[in-house]
């Protein structure tokens, strides 16, 4: 056993008392899924659980459909022609899948932060305000409270609080990504998606993301894409091990990380390839 | 040995590049230098209080261009208010809505042969379909045959510019719920304004100097024509005309206003240049 995912796993991110086992409420419910870019199988078959106010992290080698995977949660995939995704996806008892399902208020309920930090061409006042003006009309005063406190809670007011007219661009990559959390925050999701979004940062501000995961927790259900396999290790209650488009192994992330049961999940953990 | 010479080789091949590039430039640069020192050179005494207040005089008697820097201005105004509306939206189609298919192809060939039309051509166009039936030039016909010169050139630099937005500033966009034309007015077009912008300007530039569609359709006024209903002094004919005719005074206002005509492209250019800067900067 790799001496990271010991120290790892006894971060203080991770309570002891937590439960062991899947249980709790099951916030959205993934059964027999698959995913068609065009006539390619991206997605082979999927069920999995993703619990209620708990993080859930994806992990799996390049090109495993792990992104593919959450990019269905919201179908931000409808965005492109000839992608189509097969099955049911039950979000609070609901199929999102269905043909019927509102996609700019599914979309309100499950936010997502993505790879690149993506701040609109606009203020950071501004960034934060365009979600929150879609659906809900507020007066000055609190859409002004509402930007503070989702900045609050991504934990970059204290750096921004003077610049808030500035442009949401002038600021570093780290400073952006937390933008684009606060933005994600800002509508008051149920389900934030989390598409690797610390792969293009440096150390100090991906453990500063981490931080911000584990205080978002309580409040949100969380689930994470990573190549990093410490990240899942530090950040998730719940792992899904992905290769090739299957769900390999799922469950309880110290279990996975400990004692995995299939032998390719261990292959990969251990760095075996991947 | 064999390195030294290998590299030897490349130097010289990059050193015979260098200078042919460098000389093409400078052939380019001769004559646009010679184009301008010669513009300044005879319009430069006819520029004058008296150029921006007097009407075009008969031959023999002094005046200005007035009239036709007004005409000029105002279809190009015109055609600016109908090209660019028309242009963003079908550029809009083409970049947000249907990248690919049928439609969208036949749209860009089209759109890419009426940018290269003989301008002449649209001008006998609105000549048939428009001057013929109402009876008489107008200056709104001026500005119909200059917009259809203008909507080309917007179709093209907007879908070139909005293409450049990157897909995941849509994604995250839609990603908060917002419906997709919210997307395309408040994330796309202010990601790409200030390219469109340029895109606007570049055609005001292509569409100020035209002369051969206005030929057929403004036709020409000697005298104050602010009617848009009724044929307009422009800039470019009285240019055409003036330096057509035997007469030494109208030959100095031709001069004159061929040179307001070049700054004034010249600016345009240069302003969506500092714009495009400006973008890449910031």
């Amino acid at each position: 056993m790799a001496k990271w995912f010991q120290t790892a796993l006894n971060s203080p991110t991770q309570s002891n008392d937590e439960m062991t086992k899947p249980a709790n409420n099951v916030k959205l419910s993934v059964r027999n899924l698959d995913f068609y870019y065009g006539n390619y199988r991206a997605l082979k078959d999927i069920s999995l659980d993703i619990m209620e106010n708990k993080v859930t992290a994806i992990i799996g080698p390049s090109g495993c459909g792990k992104s593919t995977l959450l990019r269905t949660f919201n179908r931000i995939y409808e965005l492109y022609p000839g992608l189509r995704a097969v099955g049911e996806i039950m979000l609070d008892g609901e199929n999102i899948l269905s043909r019927k399902q509102n996609l700019n208020l599914l979309r309100v309920k499950v936010g997502m932060v993505f790879q690149m930090p993506t701040p609109f061409p606009m203020t950071i006042f501004d960034n934060i305000a365009f979600g929150i003006k879609l659906y809900e009309e507020l007066d000055r005063q609190s859409l002004a409270e509402r930007v503070e406190w989702a900045l609050h809670r991504a934990a970059l007011w204290e750096e921004v609080k003077d610049k808030l007219h500035q442009s949401g661009t002038s600021l570093s990559g780290g400073q952006q990504q937390r933008l684009c959390i606060a933005r994600a925050i800002a509508v008051k999701p149920e389900l934030i998606l989390l598409d690797e979004p610390c792969s293009g940062l440096d150390p100090i501000s991906t453990s500063r993301i981490e931080d911000l995961i584990s205080e978002l927790k309580s409040e949100y259900t969380i689930v994470i894409v990573t190549h990093n396999m410490q990240q899942a290790a530090r950040v998730s209650k719940y792992t899904a091990y992905m290769y090739l488009g299957e769900l390999i192994e799922f469950g309880v992330t110290k279990e996975i990380f400990t004692k995995p049961t299939k032998k390719a999940t261990e292959d990969y953990l251990t760095g075996k390839f991947g | 040995m064999h390195i030294v010479s290998l590299y030897t080789r490349r130097r010289l091949i990059n050193i015979v590049g260098l200078a042919l590039s460098l000389a093409a430039m400078l052939f380019g640069l001769f004559w646009l230098g010679w184009i301008l020192f010669t513009l300044l050179r005879y319009g430069l005494h006819g520029l004058g209080l008296q150029l921006f207040t007097e009407m075009t005089p008969p031959p023999g008697s002094s005046g200005g261009l007035l009239n036709a820097i007004f005409g000029s201005f105002a279809m190009s105004a015109v055609a600016t208010l109908i090209g660019t509306p028309v242009g963003i939206l079908a550029a809009t189609y083409l970049s947000e809505y249907k990248r690919t298919g049928w439609l969208a192809s036949a749209t860009r060939f089209i759109n890419d042969i009426l940018l290269s039309a003989p301008s002449i051509v649209i001008g006998l166009f609105i000549y048939s379909i428009y001057v013929e039936r109402v009876g008489h030039f107008s200056g709104w016909a001026g500005a119909f045959a200059l917009s259809l010169i203008a909507i080309p050139v917007v179709v093209r630099t907007t879908e070139d510019m909005l293409k450049l937005v990157p897909n995941r500033l849509r994604e995250a966009a839609a990603a908060l719920g917002a419906p997709r034309w919210k997307v395309i007015v408040f994330i796309v077009y202010r990601a790409a304004r200030a390219g469109m912008l340029t895109g606007i300007l570049l055609a005001m530039a292509r569409i100020s100097g035209e002369t051969a569609p206005l030929l057929f359709t403004a036709l020409n006024s000697q005298f104050w024509s602010p009617n848009l209903n009724a044929p307009m002094a422009n800039l470019p004919v009285v240019i055409f005309q003036f330096a057509m005719s035997p007469y030494q005074d109208w030959h100095d206002l031709a001069w004159a206003g061929a040179l307001l005509i070049t700054f004034g492209v010249l600016s345009f250019t240069i302003l969506a240049r500092f714009l495009l800067r400006k973008k890449r900067n910031g």
